[in-house]
């Protein structure tokens, strides 16, 4: 009690302008950052606590009455529930369809756009326009270009002898998913292009001239240089991008809707559609806990696996 | 050896054809759009999958512009993205600034916060959130919308931010201060002016991610009076869904205003998406 009654004499002996001076220092910082804070604060992290909360509940807004406490209830529904292993199964496989074809065909226009050509500008322009496009636009375009009615690729599949005659795709439970991995391929090649891009500009060019004058062969240059400088941003732009395509709900939802019998369904728009739709906001959370918790395991695998791979 | 290669003409015509297929793959779902949208509706049928139609016709565009609702979801889109790309904006500048220029006990924390949203699935907080706002009487308002897609945007737009920030040298402000500025009558006169360029893209990223979200406002609207254009293009389509041409028009309308923003931001698109933010 003494000691800080004699501080606060202490301190009113500095002169009042310099107090000030300091509070504000303290305090400014806090001002520029509050209202991102706060914002974040209250309209996701309060939710998202509400949220794995709802997982224990039942809470329909179809059925009257105030939501009830059940315990694991709707995890124990989930256990039981076919549809949702179908939806993990087809997760697994939307997210490595989406993710290869989206790194193979990235770093391709990354190593292309790393080398010099006439139009360059306008070219970059124009491959990085899929990534403007709005989702639900892209998804409706690439519903209409699988339709046999509007859209060329039936005819052009049939032509091909990949489909015995033109029809839709999207209403073939074996075919399906690839509908909605296509125009996700599409709209995700800028967005891997870019990063590359980014990362190979930033390999020092010496490099490559040493591997010149040593007369190293153009695949000895990829793969002792390239891919290596490479690595680390392929794991780290992997990585992030496995958690959004997972996450992504917009492309099938619009296209297929999960259909035909399920064979679309990913645990994402299993999410909202059982929230949308059935009004069940119980069983829609526990789904989507189950994802964040299996997001979770797979991110920290990754990074340990980085870890004893990659050594930076 | 690079003279050999440079001159190869396999490699050469090889790298030309796989532009143009990269350029055919990027605009030829655009092209489609586009095509439809300007097929005679008589013609849809016969000649829907030729590769151009034998008459093109504007009609499509007048129809979905002054006979339907169209022009409404525009206008709430437009209200919507312009509000939640402003807000945003303003809120990440003030962030962005502060991990740009200050350490401040718990800027780690916020900062792994801000990851930590850009990670979980978002549609884990799509029940308490229509709870919350169901419970203030906000359902089918566009402010709802405004804020919660402020809300989402801000950390990616204070990263975007922080990094144009990083960029503006820190002895600018400093001499301002000297000469009796406060920080903020430096940041507004000095630093302000010097950053437009960066605010400029983020709100070309904020409006363009706005403008596409689709799942939120399904959730949160269902009165046609304040839907806007993704919820309101969907509904149409499942209502009508043979008139191809309107609603290809529609869809070509959708895509002005992104073309235009993209257009605008494609310069900053690898300096933003590569200063440390993570978002697609």
């Amino acid at each position: 009690m003494t000691t800080s009654g004699q501080n606060s004499t202490a301190t009113s002996g500095i002169s009042r302008a310099w107090r000030s001076a300091y509070m504000r220092y303290l305090i400014e910082p806090y001002l520029y950052v509050g209202p991102a804070v706060a914002l974040i604060g209250l309209v996701m992290l309060v939710p998202l606590t509400i949220g794995i909360s709802y997982s224990f509940q039942a809470i329909t807004l179809l059925k009257p009455g105030a939501p009830e406490w059940v315990g694991p209830e709707n995890y124990a529904a989930l256990w039981r529930d076919a549809k949702f292993w179908l939806a993990l199964e087809n997760t697994f496989w939307w997210t490595l369809g989406s993710l290869v074809f989206q790194f193979g065909l990235g770093l391709g226009l990354a190593l292309l756009l790393n080398t010099q050509f006439y139009g360059k500008r306008l070219f970059q322009a124009l491959v990085f326009l899929p990534w403007a496009v709005p989702t639900f636009l892209s998804a409706l375009t690439w519903a209409w270009l699988f339709n046999p009615v509007i859209g060329p690729l039936p005819h052009w599949m049939a032509a091909l002898g990949i489909l015995s005659e033109p029809y839709n795709i999207l209403g073939d439970p074996d075919l399906a998913m690839w509908g909605p991995i296509a125009a996700n391929v599409w709209f995700g090649v800028p967005f891997f292009a870019i990063t590359l891009l980014a990362a190979l500009q930033s390999i020092p060019g010496e490099l490559y001239e040493a591997a010149e004058m040593d007369g190293a062969s153009s695949w000895q240059v990829f793969t002792k240089i390239t891919l290596p400088f490479l690595a680390p941003m392929i794991a780290i732009t992997v990585m992030l991008r496995t958690i959004w395509i997972a996450n992504f709900a917009d492309l099938i939802f619009v296209m297929t809707g999960g259909g035909p019998a399920n064979s679309t369904q990913i645990l994402s728009t299993y999410v909202f559609t059982t929230a949308f739709r059935k009004l069940d906001f119980g069983y829609a959370s526990a789904i989507a806990v189950a994802l964040l918790a299996l997001l979770l395991v797979y991110a920290v695998l990754l990074l340990a696996i980085r870890r004893r791979f990659v050594k930076i | 050896m690079s003279a050999i290669r440079r001159t190869s003409p396999v490699l050469a015509v090889g790298k030309y054809a796989a532009l143009a297929f990269y350029l055919i793959f990027a605009l030829f779902p655009l092209y489609w759009l586009v095509k439809i949208s300007i097929t005679p509706d008589k013609l849809t049928y016969t000649e829907g999958t030729a590769l151009w139609p034998s008459e093109a016709t504007l009609s499509n565009f007048s129809t979905v512009i002054f006979q339907t609702d169209f022009l409404a979801y525009f206008g709430n889109s437009l209200i919507v993205s312009l509000g939640t790309a402003a807000a945003t904006t303003l809120i990440a500048a003030g962030a962005g600034y502060a991990f740009s220029r200050f350490n401040f006990g718990g800027k780690r924390l916020i900062i792994a916060l801000m990851l930590v949203t850009q990670m979980f699935p978002l549609l884990m907080i799509i029940a308490p959130i229509y709870k919350i706002v169901a419970a203030m009487g906000l359902l089918n308002s566009l402010t709802s919308l405004i804020v919660v897609y402020t809300a989402f945007n801000v950390p990616f737009a204070t990263f975007l931010m922080q990094s144009f920030f990083d960029g503006i040298p820190k002895d600018l402000e400093e001499a301002a201060m000297m000469d009796g500025c406060t920080r903020f009558q430096a940041l507004r006169k000095v630093i302000f002016p010097l950053t437009l360029p960066g605010l400029g893209a983020t709100l070309g990223f904020v409006f363009t991610a706005a403008w596409s979200e689709l799942l939120f406002a399904l959730m949160l609207i269902s009165r046609n009076e304040t839907m806007t254009f993704p919820v309101g293009l969907l509904t149409f389509v499942s209502k009508f869904s043979v008139d191809w041409g309107q609603m290809m028009a529609a869809g070509v309308l959708a895509l002005i205003p992104s073309c235009l923003f993209f257009i605008f931001i494609q310069r900053y698109l690898v300096q933003g998406l590569t200063s440390g933010a993570v978002k697609g």
